[in-house]
């Protein structure tokens, strides 16, 4: 039934590499400050250097958002934030630039949605697949099953704190890339990356991870080039949330820009 | 097998572990710790001491023959753990917890609390252990349970104001997991209900169900025979499992969770998550949810501030599909007819939370008759909820309650 050749991300993540630079990925929530308004931000985004898009789904209970993006997702959800969006912004993002895109996704929304069917209109929006932040493989069954079907990407988390073992299973379950969570904590900017990265990526590679992007907490170019050192890509969330909210699309592309110079080295 | 042995992760299609994968070594930890402890007499025997020596159990069970004049003439009697120390059932599972926490050597407990019993009760375990304690409450739970908050100051814990999401009991228990996948090298979550990710639904329901077990034995001395039915509120559900567990395999033993029917069901302010949710999963477990078409959770509303919870233990989940227990709500007025009652026919002051389960035993006493025995767990005391309930009757800053105790009988009879 999907009749659109699925983009791989990681192949985009590779195409970048070839170039001698790391991968840079941008997160914004869809529906912030509306969904107009967040279909062009991830649009400027993708201008103005990231490589892979991650699309928030803006949900009640984000367990794993600090300050910035919590405030974004609710405001969503006020301004009348539905689940189908997602699909609407995918698509619309997807006809404008050729970016993959991947949507970060609480689950509760996709097992209401039904997960075979929210793969199904994610695929058929020409989207990449998903970020799952609060399922690990060993509780997501279903939808490896669904991205099996629909050759979606899956993307889980690995954490400092995991065994080896749990790392061969986020290796193992993963495609696309590994999602290597940089401290122990939640979304949100700060002023260094945790020296636990560097190890955390060196564990996942040994553990037969092919693409490692370290997240959570990196918030300029700076850090940006300090995690291209040693990871295929950098992931920016609240940063990049923080200049929307503050200076709007352009805030975006200006701080978008600012980090894409860190992918070079 | 006996429902009684079941455990987790799995209630049926219910339970697990749905959690970032920052939290599963954490998990895993405190689940292989339980299950260490589980094994070693010394834990049994501390917990055992610290029962019976700073708790307070066993609780006492009290029957209300005047209360009960109200109840269609049904026995009604109540498990008192309003008499608990800390005041509420809460306690048996943070003294639990603390001992585990020691074990593993951490040194700061934080704990979510909707009513304050839970962040009371949890202050008062650190200030025992002598451990850090923060605790999360939501910023509209601070202002209706301000004595709780001074309560566990004075305790010495911090107590945080959450500000997030409707500002209640959901939005606490966000901030505590936030405050985990950051600390827990030194913090442990004590997470103050039967639900979370496996272990939590089986541990806490494990520490409280000693309430069931020493209430079955007592009803059984006190009238050579089980009760007809068991009537508990259900917030978490953490004080109705631990009073049903003893019961589940005694088939002819009815067993009723009240839930908050808030303005009533058709309102659609209310939080009776089983009774008006759907399967769905909120924090860390897959269970009841009250949820909208997308799967966003909605805001619950209760006068209670224990019961204003969107969700509930997967266990209840299961107990309910199973037919198992029945799951009933209980409005605000009702609730506070029922608080009223029990003040003024046994002069015992119980909490709000625990009056939607005394409520709920008049209806069972009117609908089971004379011969019926129906305990009630007392939760919890009313003392928190002075202020709430002297609002709701007019009764603060030297007004006069308009009504005689007379009109208060009448009108529940
Ligand atoms: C006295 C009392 N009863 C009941 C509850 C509800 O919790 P649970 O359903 O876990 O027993 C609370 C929670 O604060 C409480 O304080």
């Amino acid at each position: 039934m999907t009749e659109v050749a699925l983009t791989h991300v990681d192949s985009a993540i590779a195409r970048a590499n070839a170039e001698r630079r790391g991968a840079l990925i941008g997160y914004l929530p869809v529906g912030f400050p509306d969904l107009a308004t967040s279909i062009d931000a991830a649009v400027a985004l993708a201008e103005n250097g990231a490589d892979v898009l991650e699309l928030g789904l803006p949900y009640s209970d984000p367990v794993m958002d600090g300050p910035v993006i919590q405030a974004a997702a609710q405001s969503a959800l006020h301004a009348g934030f539905r689940v189908r969006d997602v699909f609407t912004a995918v698509r619309e993002i997807r006809a404008r630039v050729d970016v993959p895109a991947l949507v970060m996704t609480y689950w509760n929304p996709v097992v209401q949605f039904g997960v075979d069917r929210f793969a199904d209109e994610l695929a058929a929006a020409g989207g990449s697949g998903l970020i799952t932040p609060d399922i690990t493989p060993d509780s997501a069954a279903e939808w490896v099953a669904a991205s099996e079907r629909t050759g979606l990407d899956r993307v889980f988390l690995s954490a400092p704190t995991s065994s080896d073992a749990r790392l061969r299973m986020a290796a193992d379950s993963s495609r696309g890339f590994v999602y290597a969570v940089s401290t122990m904590g939640i979304t949100g900017e700060r002023t260094d990356v945790d020296a636990a990265a560097r190890t955390l990526v060196a564990r996942l590679r040994n553990a037969g991870a092919a693409t490692v992007c370290v997240g959570i907490g990196i918030s300029t170019g700076e850090q940006v080039r300090e995690v291209v050192g040693y990871a295929d890509g950098a992931i920016v969330g609240s940063a990049l949330v923080h200049a929307l909210a503050d200076g709007g699309v352009r805030g975006v592309a200006e701080v978008a820009a600012a980090l894409s110079a860190g992918t070079r080295a | 097998m006996a429902l009684r042995d079941q455990i987790g992760p799995d209630f049926g299609d219910y339970g697990g572990r749905y959690m970032p994968e920052s939290l599963i070594a954490t998990l895993d930890e405190l689940s292989a710790e339980y299950e260490a402890a589980k094994q070693d007499p010394a834990f049994a025997a501390e917990l055992a001491r610290l029962q019976a020596t700073y708790t307070g159990r066993p609780s006492i069970i009290t029957e209300a023959p005047r209360f009960a004049e109200h109840a269609g003439g049904a026995r009604i009697i109540l498990k008192r753990e309003d008499l608990n120390h800390t005041g509420s059932h809460k306690i048996n599972n943070v003294l639990g917890q603390a001992l585990l926490v020691r074990r593993l050597g951490k040194t700061r407990l934080i704990a979510e609390t909707g009513a304050g019993q839970h962040g009371v009760a949890t202050a008062t375990a650190a200030a025992l252990f002598g451990m850090e304690c923060t605790i999360y409450m939501g910023e509209v739970d601070t202002k209706r349970q301000a004595l709780n908050v001074a309560r566990m100051r004075l305790l010495g814990a911090e107590v945080v104001p959450v500000k997030t999401g409707s500002r209640t009991l959901k939005d606490a228990i966000n901030e505590a997991f936030r405050d985990w996948v950051a600390n827990a090298d030194s913090t442990h979550y004590l997470l103050g209900t039967v639900n979370g990710p496996h272990p939590f639904p089986t541990m806490v329901r494990d520490f409280h169900k000693v309430i069931g077990e020493e209430a079955r034995r007592q009803v059984l001395e006190l009238t050579g025979r089980l009760p007809d039915a068991v009537a508990a509120c259900v917030g978490g559900g953490s004080n109705a499992i631990g009073i049903f567990h003893a019961f589940l395999d005694d088939a002819d033993v009815q067993l009723y969770g009240f839930e908050p029917g808030g303005h009533g069901i058709a309102s659609g302010k209310h939080g009776a998550t089983l009774s008006q949710g759907t399967p769905g999963i909120l924090h860390g477990t897959k269970t009841y949810v009250l949820q909208d078409a997308d799967g966003q959770t909605m805001e619950s509303h209760s006068i209670s501030a224990g019961l204003d919870y969107p969700g509930v233990g997967p266990e209840h989940a299961w107990l309910r599909d199973i037919g198992r227990a029945s799951y009933l709500p209980i409005t605000d007025d009702e609730a506070m007819s029922a608080f009223r009652l029990l003040c003024r026919t046994e002069g015992i002051l119980p909490a709000i939370e625990s009056s939607h389960a005394l409520a709920g035993a008049i209806d069972l006493g009117k609908k089971l008759g004379r011969d019926a025995v129906i305990l009630v767990n007392l939760s919890g005391r009313g003392d928190k909820d002075v202020e709430t309930a002297g609002a709701y009757f007019g009764v603060l800053n030297g007004e006069a309650a308009t009504e005689s105790p007379a009109d208060a009988e009448e009108a529940q009879s």
